[in-house]
């Protein structure tokens, strides 16, 4: 559905966060080329050349007769990754304005779960963020256990890692999948499909389900791996070594890939720190902020691992951020099954979980970023309210600033790139 | 039985009326707890720092478990905020989660809440502010953390509480034509029936 309507764009061209900052495209891509409005370059930016021709200056970008069109896309459209809308005002094939619309998935996930026991609550935080369902459990079981003081076993700690971070790497392996079919390759989908797949087989083995796994608990893990689990996962990791590297080698430097990605979508360290953004999109604007180093949870001060950061803050330092970060994880997972030991893998506890009064506010470093809970607790078995910070919702909200200026196929990129899953998003 | 927990029973009776009246003390015969609170020496190093930095605004200081806390008037959030993000001593960069609570059957108030962190000095704090039930509005924080702007509008979708000086409260998660406000604790949850 779209509609003619009159619109003005509401920030100067200067204060846009792209402004004057290089791009392999040349400036031309970031403001608004003055040949397209003269019609001289190229014929198919169709209906530029009814405008007058006026010269390009900052002060007024085009000529006072020109209408911009309001696009309409999603909520049901395959690139917007879920159940997201945004109205886009375009100018010929740029975007001047954007308006993203949330909460088609929203399902009062907070509400209810002031209504549940702890252990129930941990089956409604699985389906906030769909592809990372073991990182959000965790978010969760954090921080009851620390508004508890709950020392978890060993065990149960390293499980957690090894199980976190392959889904660490399924979530973005699934990303590079869905990344480049928004950029328009479709063949390292093939590659990651098949090698998440094998994943979520360890999942299955493990915790009984491909996805919606149920499985930590308050002080621990439900139950403990089978005996070839170590086995097993090593196997998986030379596999996902090599998986990794094939699409490493098929997409990363390819000249159309860099072409579609590169200087698409910039944002500078203070922007992004000013807008919340974090994990990966955070990082690629050279900001190393992870919470897995600035505030240690787990066992995560036991094992070493790097924190991969970009230099340009682009579309393409936001992909090869998450692909070195999968390098990293394999890395970590290898070194907690080596220093992994049999023991305990609950803490004792009471069967249903009754915290103390008070206030906490716990997070961890999931794929899509800083994932925090924070818990009032009055007393009571249930909590007396529980507030989600989910990563992707204030990756999105940043997302206007990252595509006004930019052509409409590079609005797809960028939202692509920021890896958003709705779920969370809308709770 | 404290008074928050007479909230939440005044606040679903119809949860309240499956359930099986509770023994003293939950049926524990102990007496209920309070989280205990051990802060870091940089939680302890900023809670000696704070009284003095935001010294105009009046503030409260406390602790929730590892957390330092801050308490100042709804009037003076947004400068306190301005003040904790630009003091080179603090600089609360990093506005980790902006939400409301709803107190309103135990004080008739909303309490905001603002984790936030700063990237440099990596330490950490909790800013909160109250507001009557009646006249419900904090000032907007936008202007520090630009990050602000979906949380605020969620909160004034989901409380009803407003934002002064936020530039665009539509409704964000929720339909443009929905009536009420879910988030607080007197919009009923609709329960199965059970037969």
């Amino acid at each position: 559905m779209t509609n003619i309507r009159n619109t003005r764009l509401d920030t100067p061209e200067e204060s846009r966060p792209n402004a004057g900052l290089p791009s392999v495209h040349g400036p031309q891509v970031l403001t608004r080329d003055p040949r397209l409005l003269t019609g001289t370059v190229g014929g198919t930016t169709g209906g530029t050349t009814e405008h007058s021709g006026t010269p390009h200056t900052p002060a007024l970008a085009r000529s006072p007769q020109t209408l911009d069109l309001m696009l309409n896309m999603g909520p049901q459209h395959p690139a917007t990754h879920g159940v997201f809308r945004m109205e886009l005002a375009i100018d010929g094939e740029q975007v001047v304005d954007l308006i993203p619309h949330i909460g088609y998935l929203h399902r009062g996930s907070e509400k209810l779960c002031e209504h549940e026991i702890y252990s129930q609550i941990i089956t409604l935080f699985d389906r906030l963020d769909y592809v990372s369902n073991f990182n959000n459990e965790l978010g969760l079981v954090l921080a009851v256990e620390k508004l508890m003081s709950i020392e978890v076993p060993e065990r149960a700690s390293y499980i957690r890692m090894v199980l976190c971070e392959l889904n660490r790497i399924a979530s973005h392996l699934l990303f590079a999948g869905t990344f480049a079919l928004d950029a328009g390759a479709l063949t390292p989908s093939l590659y990651t499909f098949r090698d998440r797949e094998k994943i979520q087989a360890i999942f299955e083995a493990t915790s009984g389900a491909r996805m919606m796994h149920n499985f930590f608990r308050v002080g621990g893990i439900k139950e403990d791996v089978a005996e070839d689990f170590g086995a097993r996962v090593t196997q998986l990791l030379s596999e996902l070594d090599r998986g990794i590297d094939e699409v490493d080698h098929i997409l990363t430097f390819g000249e159309v890939f860099l072409a579609r990605t590169k200087g698409v979508g910039v944002i500078n360290g203070p922007d992004a720190v000013d807008w919340g953004l974090s994990g990966p999109a955070l990082r690629a604007s050279n900001v190393p902020y992870d919470v897995r180093v600035y505030e240690p949870y787990c066992l995560y001060d036991h094992v070493e691992f790097g924190v991969p950061v970009g230099s340009q803050g682009d579309t393409w330092d936001r992909y090869y951020t998450r692909i070195l970060e999968m390098r990293e994880s394999v890395g970590i997972v290898r070194q907690c099954l080596g220093q992994m030991k049999p023991g305990p893998i609950m803490a004792p506890l009471r069967r249903i979980a009754r915290p103390p009064k008070g206030e906490v506010y716990a997070h961890a470093e999931n794929p899509r970023g800083d994932f925090g809970v924070y818990i009032v607790s009055d007393g009571g078995e249930k909590p007396y309210r529980l507030k989600v910070r989910p990563p992707s919702y204030c990756n999105l909200m940043a997302l206007r600033d990252l595509v006004v200026g930019q052509y409409i196929a590079d609005a797809v990129v960028i939202l692509g790139s920021l890896d958003i899953v709705l779920g969370e998003v809308d709770r | 039985m404290t008074s928050q927990d007479q909230a939440r029973e005044a606040a679903q009776p119809r949860a309240a009326s499956h359930e099986q009246p509770k023994p003293a003390a939950h049926g524990r015969g102990e007496a209920e707890t309070i989280a205990p609170v051990h802060l870091t020496p940089k939680g302890e190093a900023l809670a000696k720092l704070l009284p003095s930095a935001l010294e105009a605004f009046h503030p409260v200081v406390g602790a929730d478990i590892d957390e330092v806390t801050c308490r100042v008037p709804r009037e003076s959030v947004a400068e306190a905020c301005k003040v904790l993000k630009t003091d080179p001593r603090l600089t609360f960069d990093y506005l980790r989660l902006l939400t409301v609570v709803d107190y309103v059957a135990a004080d008739h108030e909303f309490e905001a809440v603002y984790h936030i962190y700063s990237l440099e000095h990596r330490h950490k704090m909790v800013v909160k502010a109250r507001t009557p039930e009646s006249d419900p509005w904090f000032p907007t924080v936008t202007s520090v953390w630009r990050g602000a702007d979906w949380y605020e509008r969620e909160m004034h979708d989901l409380f009803g509480v407003d934002f002064r000086g936020h530039p665009d409260l539509r409704k964000l998660i929720l339909p443009d034509d929905f009536e009420g406000f879910p988030g607080r604790k007197d919009y009923p949850l609709h329960e199965y029936d059970e037969y």
